[in-house]
């Protein structure tokens, strides 16, 4: 009676913790240098992240989140990058076919904090929400590197839509 | 009373692990879809309820002819069925003398119904990543229940 009671714990295990993987998130490791600084700081250490799929799961993404989602180019690959621009804002690319975009329906404009040493929007354009996945929260390992990943857009990474109420405010005054 | 939460808490984790069976299944197996819309006929109507399977994508083997199932590029939120008239390489006649080859990692989408589709001749070709399933047969109407052969 043992060994049936053992196999049909596997037989409901499984399914349960791929669900609990499908809704809520797991933990990744973080490959490469196309989110330095934020991401894998130090060459020589990798950082494991908490990817939440919870939070992405009506496809609500702000500017500056940390996403991870399906490569474009090449569907058995996973990518890591920041959200630049949403759907309407205008993008100035770097190295991009057209200079200035705007962002499509459904779609937003990808980045790695390495500019020019990362696999992101200015090769493949924008990108649709559905690809999509997870959204990196935290790093959980090393220790010493334990922290809340925050929400930012660099400065000199602003849409432009942004940036021209932010310099029409500044002319009111 | 003690019995009672007990049973409280079996018959709990008999629903968490049946529902997260079912999940399973329909993520990653074999799911039924219920189509709407014209873009799609004379081979799916609206309201016909599809058996599609899941494996095929997640292997990567979508051939072209396929019928699949794909989140919407430009509404995440909806699902789209069309037609696989292109894999990467291929060349598309996109207008009188113009061609465009599909890209790496992406697939180019045809309704059967070409006067009444929003497809890849609008919004361009589609990641193969936004692809969720592949249908296999109707279930639904009775009537007509088929397998989907590939034409063209």
């Amino acid at each position: 009676m043992k060994i049936p009671n053992f196999i049909k714990n596997i037989f409901f295990g499984i399914p349960v913790g791929i669900t609990f993987i499908d809704v809520f998130g797991y933990v990744a490791r973080v490959d490469g240098i196309s989110m330095q600084p934020a991401l894998n700081p130090d060459n020589t250490k990798t950082d494991y992240v908490f990817l939440s799929k919870w939070a992405v799961k009506s496809y609500i993404i702000n500017r500056g989140d940390v996403i991870s989602l399906i490569s474009p180019k090449d569907p058995s690959q996973k990518i890591i990058k920041r959200v630049v621009g949403v759907e309407g804002d205008i993008i100035a690319t770097l190295g991009y076919k057209n200079e200035i975009i705007r962002v499509p329906q459904g779609h937003c404009w990808i980045e790695g904090d390495h500019t020019g040493h990362s696999m992101d929007s200015n090769r493949f354009g924008p990108v649709s929400l559905g690809l999509i996945t997870a959204k990196a929260t935290c790093i959980v390992w090393p220790p010493s590197r334990w922290q809340i990943l925050p929400s930012f857009v660099p400065d000199e990474r602003l849409p432009l839509n942004l940036i021209s109420k932010s310099i029409l405010q500044v002319a009111q005054f | 009373m003690n019995k009672i939460l007990f049973n409280l808490m079996d018959s709990t984790m008999y629903l968490i692990r049946y529902g997260c069976l079912v999940h399973c299944t329909f993520e990653y197996v074999v799911d039924f879809v219920v189509c709407s819309g014209p873009s799609m006929e004379p081979a799916i109507h609206t309201d016909d309820i599809l058996l599609t399977e899941h494996i095929s994508p997640l292997k990567r083997e979508i051939n072209k002819g396929d019928i699949v199932i794909a989140k919407c590029p430009t509404d995440p939120n909806r699902q789209i069925c069309k037609r696989v008239v292109g894999l990467p390489g291929d060349k598309i006649r996109t207008g009188f003398a113009s061609f465009l080859v599909v890209p790496l990692g992406h697939v180019w989408l045809e309704g059967d119904n070409k006067n009444n589709s929003m497809d890849s001749r609008s919004h361009g070709p589609v990641p193969q990543g936004l692809i969720r399933s592949r249908a296999v047969c109707k279930v639904w109407p009775f009537r007509d229940i088929s397998f989907f052969r590939k034409n063209e």
